[in-house]
């Protein structure tokens, strides 16, 4: 019987090989002939692409930049960009702290024996996540703070914040003698390093002997005591700034303006909504089995809690967590709504219109959101292997 | 002696009543310790505080009568939701309709035959929902298209210019899903490919798209698009977010698909492939059909995503229903009654996100019930 020669169109080499060069050369193509457009269209309008509007001055103001100086009429637009990464970056931090805090908070109560507590966490997770952010941040900025917030005069007070329709005014601290700051710092790491050796040696001592001793509560004591002392013997190295009522408005200390603040107030609502879904989803994967099982060997509430279901829960809920604060990162650009001075609003809405220079601007846009991501994606990466390995 | 009556039966005796009852469950659901009774007394406090005085305004002191703000400023102490009823049409279905109302037909003809088709594919025991589900993909977008946008049978042309308010908002979500779902599917087979660069490619677009928050690809369609295109070509605002928001909605849908693909097993794969069948035969007809099922859950939970998100066109200008309700309370004549404007949006939002919602997780539960019994 002779062998019939399968011809090489049918071999999935071959044909894989060729399927690959055609979608690529397609691709290619497929771009080229859009930048080939792109080219032209540019040259038809006048529009002449280069990085040379850099060190142009820009010709706005900035009323929000803590970190860098706005000079109007000095800054270049490449400062200008720093600005608003710098701003995103801002509202970022803001953001997810106060979203975490209060994510896990509603969790909790979600999970809470109580049948009213329950059910209000519910409502609030219910209601938030549903509604769009933008509707949110407008409603909030718009319809409640702008319009119900008293002048700076009548400020609401909570301790040293004043809120006012302006913004929440914080008391900021700042370095009066940069020697004795230093020094108050290298103290304050040198007891850091003596607690986290101190922990070191109690959990041997507790793996040998099985004496378990409450040193998460000796560390916080001998912290905050150090700290105190050594504050107030080098006499305040650390000065704060409060805020105080001029004849119109505040003097001194720090200024959330009010867009910041409702966009803060709004994403914080929104996150911790999605946060406390995966709070309570986290701590119900664990399964009753590994309750009992703790309950059996003799662990009390606070070992079983400690011990068998925040390890457990945390390996769930901090992936989502983590891709939660991506999103809060990218829904910060929503700040053009209400006029917080973070990247998009400044560099691709106002630059942009000023310049006309969409190809650039757009793209260095989205490429500070993918290194955001990329950056999101190999700390997720990296926690899922430590995780990995941990497990059996 | 006959055994029977010895074993008589009795009736089971009821529960002691302290187990049963609304007593006894108040006292085991809201006073079970002393912080259970606190915090039950906290949240009735605060439920107490605010939500009696929100149902005064928005129910008992709320204006309905009339058709100008007169009588809502002579009432300050209800919502006036006269505002909202006067604008009705607007807020639905855009300016064109609004401003014609014998065409008004059309939109509510096209949004309840989408009720029609969509009541049965929710019902669980409805044959042929697959056909139902392609109808309501590929034929009824047509419908849709005749019916709003006009141009046949006689029927007026409504520019997408002037398309407006939930009518604009399902319009952009609708086609998001239709068009982002054959783009997604092909994403992630390619995602899955054995192929290097078949893989790259899909990896390099997925991720790209996924890493850059939409309201940046709606800038980039409005501003870059023009460009992309030779001269002559010319898209209206309303197409450019469409593209914008398809190409947005692919990456997620993709990532939604394929997590239906990583669930099935390789078995599958291989008996397909041990039966002589080609790579397109056994994704069409043996791993599709089951990784889709599966991956519905997500892919209604992305489709969520995108609803809400399409209110970021207001940002590009388009009168969508929340730029709709903001302009509408802006405009002279109901100046100051933003808060209603923004309820009646949120509250039209949330009913459509929170009824998906429930579904994809009445769905998800289903789903993980006929797993655990195999």
């Amino acid at each position: 019987m002779s062998k019939t020669k399968i011809p090489f169109y049918r071999n999935p080499k071959i044909r894989s090989l060729f399927v690959q060069i055609f979608v690529l050369s397609l691709v290619s193509f497929l771009i080229f002939s859009i930048y080939q457009t792109t080219v032209s269209n540019l040259i038809e309008r006048g529009i002449q692409t280069s990085t040379s509007f850099f060190d142009d001055v820009a010709p706005f103001k900035i009323g929000f930049s803590p970190f860098l100086d706005f000079d109007l009429g000095k800054t270049t637009y490449i400062e200008v960009f720093y600005i608003g990464i710098l701003n995103t970056i801002l509202i970022a931090i803001l953001g997810i702290i106060a979203s975490t805090i209060l994510g896990f908070i509603v969790g909790i109560v979600r999970l809470s024996p109580n049948w009213l507590a329950s059910k209000c966490a519910l409502v609030y997770i219910e209601v938030f996540r549903n509604v769009p952010l933008l509707l949110q941040i407008m409603f909030w900025n718009f319809a409640v703070f702008l319009a119900t917030l008293p002048p700076p005069k009548k400020s609401i007070e909570f301790g040293f914040l004043y809120l006012n329709s302006r913004g929440l005014h914080t008391p900021i601290p700042y370095v009066e003698d940069e020697l004795r700051f230093n020094f108050w710092i290298f103290i304050l790491l040198m007891t850091a390093v003596g607690c986290i050796f101190l922990s070191k040696w109690a959990k041997k001592s507790f793996e040998h002997t099985g004496v378990k001793r409450p040193v998460f509560f000796y560390n916080f004591l001998i912290f905050t005591i150090l700290a105190t002392l050594s504050y107030l013997a080098l006499g305040g190295p650390l000065e704060f700034d409060i805020p105080v009522l001029g004849k119109f408005n505040f003097k001194g200390g720090g200024q959330l303006p009010l867009p910041l603040f409702s966009l803060w107030f709004a994403l914080t609502i929104y996150t911790s909504a999605f946060i406390a879904e995966n709070v309570r989803a986290g701590i119900s994967s664990v399964s009753t089995g590994q309750l009992e099982a703790a309950n059996s060997i003799g662990l009390n509430r606070t070992q079983t809690i400690n011990m068998i279901v925040i390890p457990q829960a945390m390996r769930v809920i901090i992936p989502p967590t983590i891709s939660q604060f991506l999103n809060l990162t990218k829904n910060s650009s929503l700040a053009v709504a209400v006029g917080y001075e973070e990247i998009v609003a400044v560099w691709a809405g106002i630059s942009l219109n000023q310049t006309g220079q969409a190809v650039i601007i757009i793209a260095m846009t989205i490429i500070v959101y993918e290194c955001m991501s990329l950056f999101t994606s190999f700390m997720l990466n990296m926690y899922n292997r430590k995780v990995q390995i941990t497990e059996r | 002696m006959n055994k029977n009556e010895v074993f008589i039966k009795l009736p089971d005796r009821p529960p002691p009543s302290s187990t049963v009852g609304i007593i006894a469950w108040t006292q085991k659901n809201l006073f079970s310790s002393t912080t259970n009774a606190l915090t039950t007394i906290l949240f009735f406090y605060l439920i107490y505080l605010y939500i009696p005085p929100f149902f005064d305004w928005a129910i008992f002191n709320a204006n309905f009568s009339g058709s100008d703000r007169s009588i809502c400023d002579a009432n300050k102490a209800g919502a006036c939701w006269t505002f909202i009823k006067v604008r009705f049409d607007q807020l639905l279905f855009g300016l064109y309709f609004a401003s014609n109302p014998d065409q008004i037909w059309r939109p509510v003809v096209a949004l309840s035959i989408f009720v029609l088709l969509l009541i049965p594919l929710v019902i669980e025991k409805t044959p042929h929902k697959k056909w139902l589900l392609i109808f309501l993909l590929t034929i009824y977008p047509i419908i849709f298209i005749t019916l709003v946008y006009g141009g046949y049978f006689g029927i007026p042309i409504s520019n997408t210019t002037q398309w407006g308010g939930f009518l604009l908002t399902f319009a952009l979500a609708f086609v998001g899903i239709v068009l982002a779902l054959p783009i997604g599917i092909i994403l992630a087979l390619g995602r899955r490919s054995e192929m290097p660069i078949i893989r790259a490619l899909s990896v390099t677009y997925i991720e790209f798209w996924r890493g850059t928050p939409l309201i940046t690809i709606l800038f980039m369609a409005s501003v870059m698009l023009p460009l992309f295109f030779p001269s002559g070509v010319e898209f209206d605002k309303v197409v450019r977010a469409m593209i914008g928001i398809t190409l947005f909605q692919s990456a997620y849908t993709a990532e939604a698909v394929r997590g239906g693909l990583q669930a099935i097993d390789k078995g599958q794969s291989e008996a397909s492939m041990a039966l002589g069948m080609g790579y397109w035969q056994r994704n069409v007809f043996i791993i599709l059909p089951q990784a889709l099922k599966i991956s519905i859950p997500s892919i209604v939970n992305t489709f969520i995503a995108l609803f809400k998100d399409t209110s970021l066109v207001s940002i590009i200008g388009l009168l969508d229903l929340l730029n709709m309700s903001q302009t509408a309370s802006r405009s002279l004549d109901w100046n100051g009654y933003d808060i209603e404007g923004y309820l009646f949006a949120g509250f039209i939002f949330w009913a459509c996100c929170y009824g998906m919602s429930s579904y994809s997780q009445k769905l998800e539960r289903k789903l993980d019930t006929e797993g655990r019994t195999e």
